[in-house]
């Protein structure tokens, strides 16, 4: 059996397999290329951090990301760059179907963004800086070295702040991400898999590699007998004539969502009849987990404490939501699926599962989590703000919100479908007029039908419903990026430079 | 009960009348691709027997695939194809069709071979340019536009009384909140707000067909099993070195492509599909498709036809049609949901049924004993089905906002208050439906 020291950790990108959470002090930084010659000899040298573990662990990183436009600007031939999906190279904003799917309209719509919301604005390359605590200003130093200035210009330095291991509104934050099976013991044979685990084959994260379909997912692969460079990079699994432009790289979604604070804490007050316990009750049937983090999902297991329930869990014990809401955030953003509605006690019982039969009308309503799920990098910005001192009326006006970041293999299939089909979606497992309590716009449907309500399903009977929620979070801005593999941003920098400066 | 039809009248388009044709059909839109209910040339929205209904220019955009079988693809002329689902009988349709937009109709058929504007027979001539379906989906057989606009209604109406009463009278009462709710119902019937109209009596005629159908085929199946048999093991292995042998295409689709297609779509909670491309050449694919399709409209009629399709519950309508003399194959639905996630929900859920009717279709992705792989090789299997989808010019659904799930929950609504409850736990269960 391999170890998880034989994966090419070296080749990866860090953030691929660390959160850098000690790291407190960040600088995300949006860059254009002005001398594309410059950036690959700044970039020749860059000290990007790779995914092999160091003991004691790093006090600085960084990490790099790149546009299709940045891309190709750099010179990387359309031919590479036409083996990307059609998201990364039309972009996040790009296609107006694309922003109704993501419920970027209204509010969030790309016309009113800061940045990213048309192809002008599309920044080339993203940098990810991480430093321990008050170094991020000499680290910003060190990385910019000689070549840095005249490659590149500073289009914005996104805002971050630490604020603890919470949300702007709270609540703890990445307390869900899925286990990377890097040595891919787990099987993705649909028998196998009725139930929901939290592993994930590598190939939903990383490119190159099995994804939960037992498939590579798209990626650019280059011919090394026309190529002469490519020879650097290392060979697709699939394919081995060919060499992989994409393996050990990942795509790297990008959005500035602004969270309303004040607004959220001060309308669950007003709704909670200002009464304390009855505003976090609220707040936590919309989040789907308590302030300090733990599930609503009744503990089922005797003898295990609520405590450890903060990632083992499912919703199975609560298919109607009586514990958690159906239509609570978390549950929306991770439904915690299997490949069945529920585990298939033989060969007879499974086959009368997969023709559909016994099930209630608002069963199996829902997609196998595992094809949609998302490993979130995001940090947050802007002053911390205790529930307590939100709904006070002078509470302080201030931009507070999180830079979104979340890695995957394929963006349609898991950040699109997540976005669509589960937070932005009003008919999300069968709920009525509700949208994502937290993340959700507020646009009424084309026939007029609202989504501005939230429904906690009650046991005694009747729903208990909370009309017209304010938008509480808008989306500031965001991009599709491509996060390379070390070997390939080798290439990257080779390119020769007469292909530079002609994009598209 | 009202059974529900369908009805396809396709004809050829006209030599240079295209972009015409085209244009005419999207002055019928109010958005890419969505019917203005009240448009001039066919007012949709007047009907009342009309679930969906759409226009569509069928081009055969992926002719050129089946050279890859060493066959040179037959010639195929633009045809524009009109089709719809409905309540009770097709030829009443067409009558009230023709009352009510017989101007609008001639305009658009004008721009078809073998129409002319002046004295033509509208109704002899789309009987004559109209094809039955090789196998047709109800979501719900006998579930009327009528009755889903009053069931819409009637839980519209609950769910805004229901909470002003709810604290009042105790939401742990819940008979007493049920009798609450039933003479609040019967009060707005009285001052007519609230319509609950009885199902109409099923047609005999029907009734008499269905039973024939329903013993019928397993009947004949039964009667042909020995001779059945023997033919199975022969076709499977047939089959079987098909599936080896036949070329897999993976070819990407254009984002032009890509672009006209998702331009109409999720602007509201369902979709449109309809795909269009050649049956793989030789008598054992197109056998094979003709038989799976008659069993799957056998069990569309008799076993899914109360609100899922195995594992489905997005799908409103769809249908299945030989055309061109069987060379080629259209597919229409009306689903809930994206585009991505009806994939994904296939992929998941329903690979093994999409890979027993489309694995016979050119392009699609390698299955193994037609059950196996095929929609579960991701990419190719997207590919090919965004490459054969072909745009629909014009599409109506009479009930905007409401997926499938939401109306069987409305229908199970008018039954509590059709059928009382006989427990408090079946109260308590109805409650929280609205």
């Amino acid at each position: 059996m391999k170890e998880s020291s034989d994966f090419e950790f070296d080749d990866l990108q860090g953030l691929l397999r660390f959160g850098y959470g000690k790291l407190t002090d960040t600088s995300f930084m949006l860059l254009n290329i002005v001398n594309a010659d410059l950036a690959k000899k700044w970039l020749e040298t860059a000290p990007v951090s790779n995914a092999v573990a160091q003991d004691p662990p790093p006090e600085t990183a960084l990490q790099i990301a790149f546009s299709v436009e940045g891309l190709r600007t750099l010179g990387l031939e359309e031919s590479v760059v036409e083996g990307f999906s059609d998201e990364f190279i039309v972009g996040m904003a790009g296609d107006e179907s694309r922003s109704r799917r993501l419920g970027d309209v209204g509010s969030n719509g790309p016309p009113q963004w800061k940045w990213g919301g048309n192809a002008v604005q599309v920044p080339h390359v993203l940098l990810l800086l991480y430093a321990t605590r008050g170094r991020i200003n000499a680290w910003q130093k060190t990385i910019e070295g000689e070549y840095f200035s005249g490659a590149f210009q500073l289009l914005q330095e996104l805002p971050t702040l630490h604020i603890g291991d919470i949300e702007p509104f709270g609540f703890p934050d990445s307390v869900s991400q899925p286990t990377v099976d890097w040595m891919q013991r787990q099987s993705t044979d649909t028998h196998e898999r009725d139930r929901y685990s939290n592993l994930l084959a590598p190939g939903e994260i990383v490119l190159g590699y099995r994804n939960e379909y037992g498939q590579y997912t798209a990626r650019p692969l280059i011919d090394s007998r026309k190529d002469k460079l490519a020879t650097m990079l290392p060979g697709a699994e699939d394919d081995p004539s060919l060499k992989d432009f994409g393996r050990n790289g990942t795509y790297l979604v990008l959005r500035q969502l602004s969270q309303d604070v004040p607004g959220f804490w001060q309308f669950l007050d007003q709704v909670a009849d200002h009464i304390p316990e009855k505003r976090e009750q609220l707040a936590a049937a919309m989040v789907g987990r308590e302030l300090d983090g733990t599930p609503l999902v009744p503990a089922h297991i005797p003898g295990i404490s609520r405590k450890e329930y903060e990632n083992d869990f499912t919703y199975d014990p609560d298919p109607k939501g009586n514990y958690c809401p159906l239509g609570a955030h978390v549950r929306r953003s991770n439904p915690r699926t299997g490949d069945l509605p529920t585990s298939a006690c033989g060969p007879l019982d499974r086959l009368i599962k997969i023709l559909g039969f016994g099930q209630r009308p608002d069963e199996d309503l829902i997609a196998s989590s595992r094809f949609h799920r998302l490993l979130r990098r995001g940090r947050t910005y802007g002053p911390v703000l205790a529930p307590k001192d939100a709904i006070k009326p002078d509470a302080p006006v201030a931009e507070r919100g999180i830079q979104f970041i979340c890695l995957v293999g394929n963006i349609s299939r898991q950040f699109e479908f997540v976005q669509n089909a589960w937070t932005m979606n009003s008919k999300f497992d069968g709920v009525q007029d509700e949208k994502d309590p937290m993340l959700g716009n507020r646009e009424p449907l084309m026939s007029g039908e609202s989504t501005d309500h939230f429904n906690s399903p009650d046991p005694s009977g009747p729903m208990r419903t909370i009309c017209h929620l304010p938008q509480f979070v808008t989306t500031l801005g965001g991009g599709y990026f491509f996060m390379p593999g070390l070997r390939a941003l080798k290439y990257i920098s080779a390119l020769p430079a007469n292909r530079t400066g002609s994009p598209s | 009960m009202t059974p529900q039809s369908g009805f396809m009248i396709v004809a050829a388009v006209r030599d240079g009348q295209l972009k015409d044709l085209r244009d005419l059909l999207a002055s019928m839109n109010n958005l890419p691709g969505h019917a203005d209910p009240d448009n001039e040339l066919i007012p949709f929205g007047k009907f009342e027997r009309v679930h969906f209904a759409r226009f569509v220019i069928i081009e055969a955009r992926t002719a050129q695939e089946i050279r890859e079988f060493g066959v040179t693809p037959r010639p195929w002329r633009p045809a524009l194809a009109f089709l719809g689902d409905i309540d009770g009988d097709m030829q009443t349709f067409l009558l009230e069709l023709i009352e009510r937009a017989e101007p609008g109709l001639k305009k658009i058929f004008s721009h078809c071979e073998g129409f002319s504007e002046e004295n033509q027979d509208l109704l002899g001539w789309m009987n004559a340019n109209n094809i039955n379906a090789g196998a047709n989906y109800v979501n719900w057989i006998g579930r009327t536009v009528r009755q889903i606009h009053e069931e819409a209604a009637l839980h519209r109406s609950l769910s805004i009384y229901l909470p002003k009463i709810a604290d009042d009278v105790g939401r742990e009462n819940v008979r007493a909140l049920r009798q609450k709710l039933l003479s609040y119902v019967e009060m707005e019937k009285y001052k007519g707000r609230l319509t609950l109209t009885p199902p109409e009596p099923t047609p005999p005629e029907w009734k008499m067909r269905n039973l024939l159908h329903m013993i019928g085929i397993p009947l004949i199946l039964l009667l042909l099993s020995p001779l059945l048999l023997v033919i199975a093991l022969i076709f499977a292995l047939r089959l079987r070195m098909l599936e080896r042998s036949d070329p897999e295409l993976f070819i990407r689709p254009s984002r032009e492509h890509l672009a006209e297609l998702t331009v109409q779509e999720d602007q509201d909670v369902s979709n449109q599909y309809s795909v269009f491309g050649d049956v793989k050449p030789g008598p054992v694919r197109l056998l094979t498709f003709k038989f799976i399709l008659l069993l799957t409209d056998y069990v569309a009629r008799h076993i899914y036809n109360h609100g899922f399709l195995a594992r489905i519950k997005t799908i409103h309508f769809a249908r299945w049609v030989f055309m061109d003399n069987n060379h080629r194959i259209f597919f229409a639905s009306n689903y809930d949901g994206s585009h991505e996630s009806y994939m994904d929900d296939f992929i998941n859920k329903v690979g093994w049924g999409l890979n027993l009717t489309f694995t016979n279709g050119v392009g699609y992705p390698t299955t193994r004993w037609i059950v196996k792989e095929g929609a579960n090789r991701e990419h190719a299997f997207k590919y090919t089905q965004r490459r054969h989808q072909i745009p629909t010019e014009v599409w109506y659904k009479a009930y905007p906002g409401l997926t499938a799930v939401d109306l069987a929950r409305n229908s199970r609504i008018r039954q509590g208050v059709e059928i009382r409850q006989s427990n408090d736990a079946e109260i308590r269960e109805w409650l929280s439906l609205i």
